[in-house]
């Protein structure tokens, strides 16, 4: 009787005492993803009384809902919420769109097109560019002058000193350039950013905050891309140029309409990660342009300490968009993180 | 024509990702001060990195040093014996210069950070920004991998339901850091929050997580968790959905047990996927910022402070050439640890594949 726990019934499948176990495991876990979010859920409905008075569980039964907490958020500072909310729309939305085009476009020429630039004039552009910034930083030269002096330059000479040496990079190198960008810890990178944009007046601008998380995102999507542009057969793009078609119409007549499944995927995970970005928001974006997550973060400075159920409000509003979405594009989704990961 | 396409995003990331990353070296090598409305640069040579180094912050990069205690010694002297058999053998075996040069700097990055560690912390004293960055790192992508790829195993076998449970795994990972840690930071109150009762049953209802500093550090970790086995679980579990059923099968009509059917044949099959999330995972791992920042500030004292968030409270207290000399370590750390995991782990298994 008990042995029978421990054998399977048929073969290729589990003994009933492992299939209990898996169950246990998995619904465990279950409880501990989707704990933290229920608590969330009825803090929110909470009253101020109802969360200092310590933990109560059960709606209806424990506490009676009240909706204060929404109220505060959507009566009292309607225009607060709703101008980060638009922001945030706005600019995840649009770092999106710029992000995955830059993106998918470089992408497709490199896994189309043999590149190969000349290791020497990279290097000496590099060597251009660390003068001017020692000129802007040390010296105080003007940002914009410097930096045309030194385009000027490099367009002038290039050639020349190209010719003497004729190492090459090939695409394999400029791929893993443009991906190891994801190194970069933001923190890094993050107060030239903002000295950069306070010199051209943009800071707390939604131009400021696009551009950035679209160059941010810019390798996970040459990334994913690179890998899908390679899956997808080259025999149509083949006759469609030999009849006489541009690569712009090659690109957007064929390429395009194959890769909707890998476009789409990659679009949702940019969209998330601009969505959830913090550090930059906080540096760049003061008050007009504030996110979402920066709007939850304010929450924390008031005198009174936090306050729980106006916060939870907030972090629900913010993570509604993204909960429904991974709930229904979740197969979508990991289709895109995949794209690059199996492969890569 | 195809010069066209690529120059855009070349262009961005010259004037966005590649110029910055050059002025940050060059604050992190001068001195601003802030007088009157304006600012005045004054070049500052290595005094910057000096001062975390060896100067008045070096508590707070590397931690207090103390005298070697005797296990520090003996952890330190193992640690050392095994690098230094692990360098001689490769000299022994398939030399190449720069294959040589690689393993140096890896060399000495390891040894350097454990005998950072014996000094610090195995000589009972505090370690500092970096120690606790290469906890969050070490201990929460280990944790991370382990259960990601167990719930990945078991939602991978023929059970009911696994795609209702494949899309709960998944949300964590969709909800912002910072919600994250606030939820956190609810659930962890022990006076009201849910587990109020059962601290108070131990006696530790007065007890406050924000002022051990392990305790914070644990309860950082556990969130970052949450939020990150969704990812490794998803990648996992494509892993083990295209490993070969026929294989699987012949080995268990040959009489293979599950373990070592499992050990023999799926693992070796989803090991490179495992190397390339494990490397994506801590690439992320040490760019750590919000949760220390939203759940403890960095507190108790600097207990819970990543080097991504010190050099952000630089930044605030408007010392920017530390800020950048903080970060800059920060990258070369980073790079040399994931440039050496690439190489002699994900390369390594990529090239083993049959």
């Amino acid at each position: 009787m008990i042995r029978s726990l421990f054998e399977p019934r048929k073969i290729g499948e589990m003994a009933p005492a492992t299939k209990l176990l898996l169950y246990f495991i998995l619904f465990a876990w279950s409880l501990f993803v989707i704990f933290p979010i229920y608590w969330l859920l009825i803090t929110s409905f909470k009253t101020p009384a109802a969360v200092n008075e310590g933990p109560f569980f059960l709606p209806w039964v424990d506490f009676k809902p009240s909706l204060h907490a929404w109220k505060d958020l959507f009566v009292y500072d309607l225009s607060d919420t709703m101008r980060a909310y638009f922001n945030s729309i706005v600019i995840a939305l649009t770092a999106t769109a710029l992000s995955v085009f830059v993106g998918s476009l470089a992408a497709y020429s490199l896994s189309r097109i043999e590149f190969a630039p000349n290791l020497i004039t990279i290097l000496y552009f590099v060597v251009l560019l660390i003068g001017a910034s020692v000129a802007i930083g040390v010296y105080k030269t003007d940002l914009w002058l410097t930096l045309a002096v030194v385009v000027a330059l490099f367009f002038l000479l290039a050639r020349a000193v190209g010719r003497l040496y004729t190492a090459r990079l090939k695409n394999g190198d400029i791929l893993f350039w443009i991906i190891s960008q994801r190194i970069l810890a933001p923190i890094v990178v993050v107060v030239p950013i903002y000295m950069m944009f306070q010199s051209v007046k943009l800071l707390d601008t939604h131009i400021a905050l696009i551009i950035t998380y679209a160059v941010v995102n810019l390798p996970i999507v040459v990334w994913l891309m690179f890998d899908f542009f390679n899956s997808i057969p080259r025999d149509l793009e083949e006759s469609a140029q030999l009849d006489g078609a541009t690569m712009i119409m090659t690109f957007r007549e064929i390429v395009l309409p194959l890769s909707r499944t890998g476009l789409s995927a990659t679009t949702l995970l940019v969209m998330i990660f601009s969505w959830n970005e913090y550090l930059f928001a906080l540096f760049i974006s003061t008050s007009k342009a504030q996110t979402l997550p920066i709007l939850v973060a304010a929450m924390n400075a008031g005198e009174r300490g936090i306050l729980w159920w106006t916060m939870s409000v907030a972090i629900i509003i913010m993570i509604i968009p993204v909960v429904v979405m991974a709930v229904f594009l979740q197969k979508y989704i990991s289709k895109g993180l995949l794209v690059g990961a199996v492969k890569g | 024509m195809g010069r066209l396409f690529l120059t855009p995003a070349v262009v961005l990331i010259l004037v966005f990702s590649i110029f910055p990353l050059v002025a940050s070296l060059i604050l992190a090598f001068t001195r601003i001060r802030f007088s009157g409305g304006g600012f005045k640069v004054r070049f500052a040579a290595w005094r910057n990195f000096d001062k975390q180094f060896f100067g008045s912050e070096q508590f707070h990069l590397l931690g207090t040093f103390g005298p070697l205690s005797v296990l520090a010694w003996i952890v330190g002297l193992i640690a050392s014996a095994a690098l230094i058999w692990w360098i001689y053998r490769y000299c022994r075996s398939h030399f190449t210069v720069i294959g040589f040069i690689g393993r140096l700097i890896t060399f000495a990055m390891a040894l350097s950070l454990v005998w950072l560690f014996a000094a610090t912390l195995l000589s009972g004293r505090q370690f500092g920004t970096v120690g606790t960055t290469l906890f969050y790192v070490v201990i929460g992508c280990g944790l991370q991998f382990l259960i990601g790829t167990a719930l990945a195993f078991a939602c991978s076998q023929h059970i009911r339901g696994n795609r209702t449970f494949r899309v709960i795994f998944f949300i964590p990972m969709m909800i912002t850091p910072i919600g994250v840690g606030y939820i956190f930071r609810m659930l962890a109150d022990t006076s009201k929050g849910p587990f109020a009762n059962i601290w108070q049953w131990f006696g530790l209802g007065d007890w406050s997580w924000a002022t051990d500093p392990w305790a914070s550090r644990i309860f950082i970790v556990i969130a970052d968790s949450w939020q990150w086995i969704p990812f490794v679980f998803i990648m996992m579990l494509a892993g083990f959905e295209s490993v070969s059923k026929d294989l699987n099968e012949a080995a268990e009509i040959d009489g293979a047990g599950k373990w070592m059917t499992f050990r023999e044949i799926i693992w070796p099959q989803v090991l490179p996927i495992a190397a390339t999330v494990m490397l994506i995972r801590v690439i992320e791992a040490f760019k750590i910022v919000d949760l220390p920042n939203i759940m403890t500030a960095g507190g108790p004292g600097i207990a819970t402070e990543s080097v991504s968030l010190q050099s952000y409270y630089a930044w605030r207290s408007l010392d920017l050439g530390s800020a950048s000399a903080i970060a800059y370590i920060l990258l070369f750390i980073t790079v040399v640890i994931c440039v050496s995991f690439f190489n002699l782990v994900v390369l390594a298994r990529v090239r083993a594949k049959p």
